[in-house]
């Protein structure tokens, strides 16, 4: 019998499975399940973007492409962060396309990170900074958010956490799972920090596209004297509802880019070629697209926000992204209790907000990347259960 | 469109407090602006989607493609309104193409509505001739799909492992 523990990378194996695997395969094996779970788009790809698609797999074009991306995506990609955000990238090398988001998040960390580098990772948030960080060589410090700011990151709550080893800080906005977003403002607080502490951040902007309210999503490098030590990740799976094409990008200094390049090449190679055709249409012709998806989240975050205060899970009006995150303490119970209960009493999905980490015990995360039918559906239900309790 | 109207005509039961959260203004004003839209006919009624196969056997429906001599002066008014009058005839429509006029229409069975076509549609003066297909399965009406497992929700959380 091999002993396979002992003989693979103990980062990996010490990397905790998630602890809400058990809650999902509740609710996978339970009919008649309305879920306000998945944080995917529950749009489809616009038709024209796909037929893009479609029409590269037509003409055959089925090889590799370059390892940085298609220069012509590289190219789309450059002209849209200057109409949209008023910064400047070199197509040729400041732009990476990668697979999906996620995999530009990891080789930045992978990058930028020598053994026993602390990156500072607010949460709530999505659950692959701290194992990424880590299979880095990287020590993950956690900064917690608070719901009386908004799940905003502050400056002070920044600040307090930075030693001498402190390489970079990540900034999850839109943030997922709580909506919160940084305004201007608020970004130019932490950019002080940022540059009184000599950091580099990782400005995952992948729900940029996704804010409601006034004004429109601010790059953290589009803030004064940020894009020299910022990187910021984006991709195509939230802002035209692509996720199942894989496809992000990293834009950044020529020097650290290049090295994510080296990296994305040997472990990589490319981004798949038909999802970079297809992206290549979305950049060009999908600003109605995201118009439109936008109307439609923004009324059902209104709905949501509105009904769960009324039921008494108060949650502050979340302004990106598409999800709330209401505090469920008022029921006694705990994250994990409560969808439990929730899912076993009226078959109603969400989930607890310790997946986002620690802090976010006493919280769960709802999603309305679901149909209006379908969310007051799911609201009626919530409000049964909790006169049930 | 209108924010209003394009709720309504997805889901017609979201209550005025409902429609006023999501469009981000007062319960009066929606009352006001729905009452507004029903007096000038903008708002012709309020609809439930039925899939009458699961509700009811005997049913059947069909779509007549209509020939006609239009009217000097009326035009295809005039047989149109004549149509619409059948208490079987659920829409009619003037189109372009091949043909003049589409007519849906709904009864107890594929016979009742070859006998109404029959009597009472291919006599009428101006109708030159008819053609009846008869809708076998209908997927989507009013765009609600009708058999649910059509639109099962194939998303999958990636949280999972």
């Amino acid at each position: 019998m091999i002993d396979y523990r002992s003989v693979m990378n103990r980062e990996i194996l010490s990397v905790p499975p998630s602890g809400i695997r058990k809650f999902f395969d509740i609710a996978n094996e339970m009919d008649n399940v309305i879920s306000l779970s998945i944080g995917e788009p529950d749009f489809t790809t616009p038709w024209h973007v796909r037929e893009e698609g479609v029409r590269s797999l037509e003409d055959g074009k089925t090889w590799y492409s370059p390892n940085r991306g298609f220069s012509e995506l590289r190219q789309e990609i450059a002209r849209w962060f200057r109409r949209k955000y008023k910064v400047e990238y070199h197509p040729d090398s400041q732009v990476l396309v990668t697979v999906g988001g996620s995999e530009a998040i990891d080789a930045c960390l992978r990058t930028m990170l020598n053994p026993g580098d602390e990156v500072l990772i607010p949460q709530p948030s999505f659950v692959c900074y701290v194992p990424l960080t880590q299979m880095a060589g990287g020590v993950p410090v956690i900064l917690e958010t608070k719901a009386e700011n908004e799940f905003r990151l502050t400056a002070e709550e920044l600040e307090e956490k930075i030693t001498p080893k402190t390489k970079m800080l990540i900034l999850p906005f839109p943030n997922n799972p709580t909506g919160a977003v940084m305004r201007r403002q608020h970004l130019e607080e932490i950019a002080k920090v940022v540059q009184k502490h000599d950091l580099f951040v990782l400005s995952d902007e992948i729900y940029g596209e996704l804010t409601y309210g006034e004004t429109s999503h601010v790059s953290f490098a589009a803030i004064d004297g940020m894009k020299e030590r910022t990187i910021v990740v984006n991709g195509f799976s939230k802002t035209f509802a692509m996720t199942g094409w894989r496809l992000g990008y990293a834009l950044g200094s020529k020097e650290i880019i290049g090295q994510m390049t080296k990296l994305h090449q040997y472990a990589i190679m490319s981004a798949p070629t038909t999802a970079q055709y297809a992206a290549i249409e979305a950049l060009r012709n999908g600003d109605s697209d995201i118009e439109n998806m936008r109307e439609q989240y923004d009324m059902r975050r209104c709905l949501l926000v509105d009904s769960l205060n009324k039921m008494g899970l108060t949650c502050f009006r979340p302004e990106g992204a598409f999800y709330v995150f209401p505090c469920i303490k008022s029921t006694g119970l705990s994250s994990e209790e409560f969808c439990e209960k929730l899912i076993y009493a009226e078959r109603v999905a969400v989930v607890p907000g310790n997946a986002f980490g620690a802090c976010g015990e006493g919280f769960v995360r709802v999603s309305y990347s679901y149909s209006i039918r379908h969310i007051t559906e799911a609201l009626s239900r919530i409000e049964h259960f909790l006169k049930t309790l | 469109m209108d924010k209003l109207l394009k709720l309504l005509n997805e889901n017609a039961r979201l209550s005025c407090q409902q429609l006023a959260v999501m469009l981000n203004t007062t319960e009066e004003s929606v009352r006001e602006q729905i009452a507004a839209y029903e007096k000038e006919g903008v708002i012709r009624g309020y609809n439930t989607i039925i899939n009458w196969e699961k509700a009811d056997a005997n049913h059947a429906s069909a779509l007549i493609e209509l020939k006609v001599s239009p009217k000097r002066d009326r035009g295809f008014d005039e047989i149109a309104n004549r149509i619409m009058q059948f208490e079987e005839v659920e829409s009619v429509y003037l189109m372009s193409g091949g043909f003049d006029l589409a007519v849906r229409v709904n009864g107890q069975s594929m016979q009742e509505i070859a006998m109404f076509v029959a009597k009472r549609l291919s006599t009428l003066e101006s109708v030159l001739s008819t053609a009846t297909h008869f809708i076998l399965t209908r997927y989507k009406e009013g765009g609600v799909i009708l058999e649910s497992e059509n639109e099962q929700d194939e998303r999958r959380s990636v949280l999972c492992d």
